[in-house]
Parts: C-alpha cells; structure tokens; sequence
C-alpha cells in the first residue's frame, strides 16, 4: 500500500482506505477537544481538566500529523476519504452534480501548514491553561477551551479539504471561532465591538471566496482540488503553446484574493486584525501564528496554478502585500500599546507573504508563514505575560526594564529572540525566509517588482525599529512599572497602589516560551536541509501542486530566479546572486534598524515614559507622527466612507418604510376606522333619537311604496 | 280627510273610515308624545296609545270584512300588553332608583 497511485485510485473510488483513514483524526480529535469542553461546561467543571483535555487531545492530534507526515509526507498527493458531506444532482450530464465529501486532500503544502498548525495550538493551548486561570470558576475556562479546539478544527478542515466546499466551511469557521473568541469578554463593549469588526470585515471578502468558489463550479463543474489541477494542467500546456486562458481563469484568481485579503488581513481589508487583539492574548497569537491569517496565504499558495495564468491576479497581490507591508510598518512604529505593535507587525509580515506569492515565490511565502509562526507566537505570549503579570498593563510607556525584575528573564528572552527573527537579524529564521521573499521581488520579471523589493527592503529596516523599540522599551532601561486596571482576584496581590507586586510567569507559560524560543530559532534550521530548493519547506512547496505550476511556467519566478543563479555563477559574481546580494542588504538594513532604536529610545532614558531623543523625534515629525499613531486615519476614513453612507442609506430606508410601507398598511386599517367614526354620531344614546330614527324609516318606506304603487 | 269625513257623514252611520281615523289618530298623538317627551313613564304611556291605534285599526278590519282573526288577535295583543306593562313599570322603577331620575336622557352613556 505504499505505492501513491494504488491510495489515490482506491481513495478516488470513494472506499475508505484503512491504511490512510487513521488521518482523519488529526481534524477529528480537536472536535472531540470541542465537544468534550462543550460538555464540561455544561457540567459546571471548575478545575483545569478542560484545559488539559484540549492540550492532550491537540498534542496526540500533532503527533499523528508528525507521525503521518514522517509516513506519507515523501508520497505525493493522498486523497483520504470520510464520508460524503454533500452530493446534490439534477442530472446525469458534467457539471449537473455538485459533490463534496468530508475528505482530505493531504500533499506537502498540507503537511507543512498542519504541522505548525497542530504544533503551536498545542504549545498555545498549555500556554493558557495558565492563562485563563482566573476564568475557571465563572466557567469561562471550559468554554474558552471548547472554543480553542474548535478554531484548529475548522483551521485543519479548511487546511486538509480536498474541495472547495469543504474548505469554504472551514473558512467560515475559523472566521466564527474568531469571532467567539474575541468576543470572549462580552461584558466589554469594546471587545464586543472587535470581534463584530472581524466579523463583517471577513464577510467582505468572504463574498469573494463564495463567488470565486460558484465561478469554479460553473467553470470547471467540480470543486475538487484534483479535477481543478488536472484542468489546469490541460489549460497551462494551450497557454505555453501559444494559445490564452479563458476569462473565467483570469477571474477566478481575482475573487480568491479578495477572500484571502479578507482573511489574512491585507489592504483594504486589514483593519480588523489590530483590533482583534481586544481577546485573551493566547487567542492573538493562536489567530496571528497558527490559525486563520494564514489561512489567506494556504489558499492563495494551493491556487498558485491558477493565479500563475493570471497576470493581473500576481499583479495585485504583490502590490497589495507590498503596501500593506509598508503602510502596517509606519503605524506599529508609533503604537505605544505592545500588543499593538504586534498585531501591525503581524499584517506587515503577512504583507510580505503575499508579495512572495505575487513574485511566484511560493517557497519564500511558505517559509516565511512557517517560521513567522513560531517567532509571532513567541512574541505574543511574551506580551501575554507581561500583561499577565502587570495586571493588563500593555502601554510601553508605562513598563520598563523589565529584564531586570527577577522572575522575567525567560520572558525578556524570549521577546529578544522573537524580536531579532522579526527584525530579520542575521542568522534568525527571519532572516532566511524574508531575505528569499525580498530576493525573488528583485529578480522575478513583473509591473513594478524591482520597486517592490525596495519597499520589502525598507520596510525591514521598519520592522526591524518598532521591533526593538518595544523591546528596549520595556525590558530595558531603568527598572519601572505601573500596575494596569485588570483587577486579578487571585492570591492576594490585590493592591494596584504601592503594594503592586507583579506575579512572574508560572511553568506553563515559561514552559511554553522557551519551548517557542527554541522553535523559532530551530526554524532557521530547515534552510540549510535540501539545498537545491531552498531548504526543506522548499522540498514540501516543490513537491505539492504550488511547486509543480511553478516549475512548469518558463519565465516566471522560481525558474527565472535559478536561470539567473545559474548565470551568475557562470559569471562568478558574488552579486549577481540575488539571494547573496540580499543577505548583505537586508542584514545592513535591519543593523541599522535596531541601532536606531537603540540610539532613540535608550540615549538618555530616566523614566520608563521619557525618551528625550525619541520624544523630540516625535515633535519635530509632527503631523506625520501624529497621523502614524492615529494609524493614517483608516479607521475614520472606513467610517467616512463607508460606515456613515451605509447608516444614513439605513435610516433613508426606514423612513420610506415608515413613511410608505407602513403607510399603506395603516391607510388600510383607517379605512373602517374612518367610516365608523363617521356613522357614530348617530349612536348618540338618545331615546328619541333611534324613535325618530324608526319613523323616519317607516315615512321613507311607506313613501316609497306609495310612490311605487 | 275632508273627503272620508264627509263620505262617513253621507253614510249617516260609522263607517269603517271613522274607526281608521281615530285609530291613525291615537297612534300619531303616541308618536308625537313618544318624540316629545322624555319622561320614562309618559314615553311608555304613548306606547300603550300607539298600541291601541293599532288595535283598533285591526278591530275595524276584522269587523269590516267579518273576519274574528281581528279581534282575536287584538285580545292576545291586549294579553301581551298587559304583562308587558307590568316588566315595563318594573323597569322604569328600578331605572328610577338607579339614577333619581325619570329622564330618558340621563340614560344616553351607551353612545357609540
């Protein structure tokens, strides 16, 4: 049963293969994690069970993905059935049935994310089993955790699907399981109001996928991933003889981007991701590293065959990655909330993704997913515990020297390490996978792409300030804090005045972080393992149906980048590889980056909130500082421009229901009102009255018969 | 009315024209009360007196055409009448102790 082919044929035919089906647990056990949370909640559980529970159930759900990946992940493409979800005809002929089964399509691409996926939930998932300590006895723990599992099963459903549909419940999915989640203190308005903004903000461009996904079924008259392929293959070879796509390729592309710039918060649709931090911090990082944004960067890198016959889709997601990278930088760097920061770096860093899909990278993207996953995780629960410990407090005017206080090192570590893979310095994993996005922009032929690398190139030299601002900030310079206004209740360090002692981290989450630290160190490993792709997540991207598209379009990207190697080395340049050239600029850049921070908010320091030279710094860019901090005033231009029009259309639109839709149904319930009240007068009560009334009726009669007769 | 009057004095006798007269006139003077007063007791006395113009319209009817249905069903109207009277004045007591008063007006709440 080893053989590929013998799996996918028996899994094609629809016959569940025991010796690949043991693969549906890794969807299947974060569910049970689900509902076993779900009924532990309802039981009223108050201890750390549901924790425990998630953490083990996610831990055996990583071990059978490492176990299957170590089985299969050399094998191609598996296709491993579960049951048929959906199967609707209306006739006998192609594209008259739409079919989609609960199965999983598992190749390298399906490996790589599942495996970080799996992995970090699970370190993410202990991480909180501290974390959420406070919430055991409101029973906010239980539910916290049925939600947590829930997300990595829709994150795996959308992951590991063989078909669009599939995907598409998985998508909606992590989009809910955000929503509940940020949305976990639903007491705060504000946090209500986030995860709303998440909510809506992903519907936008869910429209997108859910037209993209009607468009492919019209099309090609399936949503599985292998017809798509196969189809795509056939259209691919009529393009390279000469021949041109047809339109609905073209479009396609174009409506999965909009679902995927929703999704991994890119422009336009990037807003919501800063605010989602309004949910517990191990949600941030589970949301920022492992699930859903990079859900945007999986689907864009599974649909790389297509987008690849779509110039004008590379087009965009390049400039869009490149812009949001840029324009995401300039606002982390005048946040003065940490987790802030975070979050913009976040959608800086998945803006570089994408302008590695756009220059048909697909390998630097996935690298940079890859090790961006463990480094983002690393450094969100670094500020997770300094919230943790400071009673909420996030505000890096408020924090400093916090490497000092004993207790911290480990996280003080920990945020150092994230902060240099983030800022790309030399050596990091960072480092590795930006420089390959950075270098294939510069040589991959394209509208505009040569500037576009110098846009990824400076913004790293931005990533690499705000990164150290935070940290020189906050865990250097003079030892200071101040308490925030999150009132834990637990053992006793209840007094937010002079009596503040912050509580250092317990050994889950140090557990957690120097585990991280490891991870995003050992990320950089996989570059140097399968020279000849790039590194090992360049042997998984090769092998899965984004490298093959890839390998096969003769001019574009990757190809085009080693014929260049492969002339340069004939030349014997040292510059003429632009992936050495790039080691050396982006090193420089990002030095010089952290230098800066350096100088700027260390030189002359007294208190935790006065930097002189950063200070001044700041008044002498007025208004320019001003409008970063305000984040360039998307939010109120969004609220301008869209939200404002939308309410007043609302309430012209009640008022023409007011006005004329209830008018009319109230006109005819006034009819008989009206005409009743225009016989009362006659019901006056008066005796005589009705008497005169009777005669009256009898003269008329009798009048009539007389004159009749 | 000239006209049957002087027709009945032609006959020289009663004439069924007369007993007409008198029984549209009873009836007119109960209408005319019924409207004009509104005193309980007096509006239920015109009732009576439309009741008997009536009855002497159908008695002269019945005599007229030698047809006894007439009176006899003049006496079941009589009859009726009388037990009538008796839950009438009944009525108009009990109406009377309610409010004081025997004024039909101070009856007139169930306008519409």
């Amino acid at each position: 049963m080893s053989d590929p082919t013998t799996m996918l044929l028996a899994a094609s035919a629809g016959a569940p293969d025991s010796s690949v089906a043991w693969l549906l647990q890794v969807p299947l056990l974060p569910l049970l994690a689900c509902l076993l949370c779900g009924l532990f909640r309802a039981w009223g559980v108050t201890s750390k069970l549901p924790g425990y529970t998630t953490v083990l159930l996610l831990a055996v759900a990583f071990v059978v993905t490492l176990s299957g990946y170590l089985s299969f992940g050399g094998h191609g493409a598996q296709v491993v059935h579960g049951f048929d979800w959906l199967r609707v005809s209306w006739g006998d002929g192609p594209g008259e049935t739409l079919s989609a089964g609960f199965s999983l399509y598992i190749d390298s691409l399906t490996w790589l994310w599942m495996l970080f996926v799996t992995g970090l939930a699970t370190l993410i998932a202990l991480y909180s089993t501290e974390y959420m300590a406070e919430d055991q006895k409101t029973g906010g723990y239980a539910r916290y955790f049925s939600f947590f599992s829930l997300f990595v099963f829709m994150m795996s459903c959308l992951v590991m699907s063989d078909n669009l549909l599939l995907l598409y419940l998985g998508w909606e999915g992590v989009g809910l399981c955000s929503y509940l989640l940020i949305g976990y203190h639903y007491t705060k308005p504000s946090a209500v109001a986030a995860a709303k903004k998440a909510f809506i903000v992903n519907r936008v461009g869910d429209l997108g996928l859910a037209l993209g996904l009607m468009l492919t079924f019209v099309h090609f008259g399936t949503l599985e991933y292998r017809e798509i392929f196969a189809r795509l293959a056939e259209i691919q070879a009529v393009v390279e003889a000469g021949g041109s796509a047809p339109w609905q390729v073209e479009l396609i592309p174009l409506l999965l981007m909009v679902g995927a710039f929703g999704k991994s918060a890119q422009l336009p649709l990037y807003v919501w991701l800063p605010d989602a931090m309004e949910g517990p911090t191990p949600v941030s990082a589970l949301i920022h590293a492992a699930t859903m944004v990079t859900a945007g960067v999986y689907l864009v890198a599974r649909f790389l065959p297509m987008f690849a016959l779509s110039p004008a889709a590379l087009g965009t997601v390049a400039w869009v990655g490149a812009g949001t990278a840029l324009l995401a930088a300039t606002i982390g760097m005048a946040q003065y909330d940490i987790k802030r920061v975070m979050a913009y770096s976040t959608v800086s860093q998945l803006g570089y993704m994408f302008l590695g899909l756009g220059v048909l990278t697909a390998t630097g993207a996935a690298y940079h997913v890859f090790t961006h996953a463990f480094f983002k995780a690393t450094l969100f629960l670094a500020c997770g515990a300094v919230m943790h410990g400071f009673a909420g407090q996030l505000d890096l005017r408020r924090l400093s020297g916090l490497a000092k206080v004993p207790g911290w090192r480990v996280t003080a570590v920990a945020m150092l390490v994230g902060c240099l893979c983030l800022a790309g310095f030399v050596g990091t994993s960072g480092f590795f996978s930006k420089d390959m996005i950075l270098a294939e922009a510069f040589v991959t032929p394209g509208p505009g792409y040569r500037l576009l690398g110098w846009i990824g190139l400076a913004t790293a030299g931005l990533t690499a300030y705000y990164a150290f601002r935070v940290y020189f900030r906050v865990f250097h310079g003079p030892v200071e804090f101040h308490a925030g206004e999150e009132h834990h209740g637990d053992d006793g360090h209840d007094d937010h005045g002079h009596g503040f002692h912050p509580h250092a981290p317990g050994w889950a989450i140090n557990l957690v972080l120097i585990a991280l630290v490891i991870g995003s160190l050992a990320a950089a490993a996989p570059y140097f393992i399968d020279k000849e792709h790039h590194g090992w997540v360049g042997g998984l991207v090769h092998s899965s149906t984004a490298g093959e598209i890839v390998r096969a379009s003769a001019g574009h990207g990757e190809a085009a980048a080693h014929a260049g190697e492969a002339a340069a080395a004939e030349h014997g340049g040292f510059f003429g590889d632009p992936h050495r050239w790039m080691f050396l600029a982006s090193s420089v850049v990002g030095a010089i980056g952290i230098l800066l921070a350096w100088v700027i908010h260390m030189t002359g320091r007294v208190s935790a909130d006065r930097a002189p030279i950063a200070d001044a710094l700041k008044a002498r860019l007025r208004p320019w500082s001003t409008l970063a901090e305000k984040k360039w005033l998307v939010d109120e231009l969004y609220d301008a421009l869209i939200r404002r029009p939308l309410r007043l259309l609302a309430h012209i639109l009640a008022l023409i229901d007011q006005a004329l839709v209830d008018g009319l149904v109230d006109g005819v319930g006034f009819a008989p009102r009206l005409f009743g009240k225009s016989l009362r007068p006659s019901q006056n009560g008066l005796l005589q009255n009705y008497a005169v009334g009777m005669g009256g009726g009898l003269v008329f009669i009798l009048l009539v018969v007389w004159a009749l007769s | 009315m000239t006209a049957l009057l002087a027709q009945a004095s032609a006959f020289g006798s009663v004439t069924l024209y007369h007993y007409l007269f008198v029984s549209a006139a009873l009836f007119a003077l109960g209408v005319i009360g019924f409207l004009s007063r509104r005193n309980l007791i007096i509006m239920f006395l015109c009732t009576e007196l439309m009741f008997q113009g009536a009855g002497l319209a159908l008695i002269a009817f019945g005599r007229h055409w030698m047809n006894p249905t007439g009176q006899v069903f003049v006496i079941f109207v009589l009859t009726i009448a009388a037990a009538e009277a008796a839950l009438a004045l009944g009525l108009v007591v009990y109406l009377y102790r309610r409010k004081s008063t025997l004024d039909a007006q101070a009856w007139a709440e169930l306008a519409g």
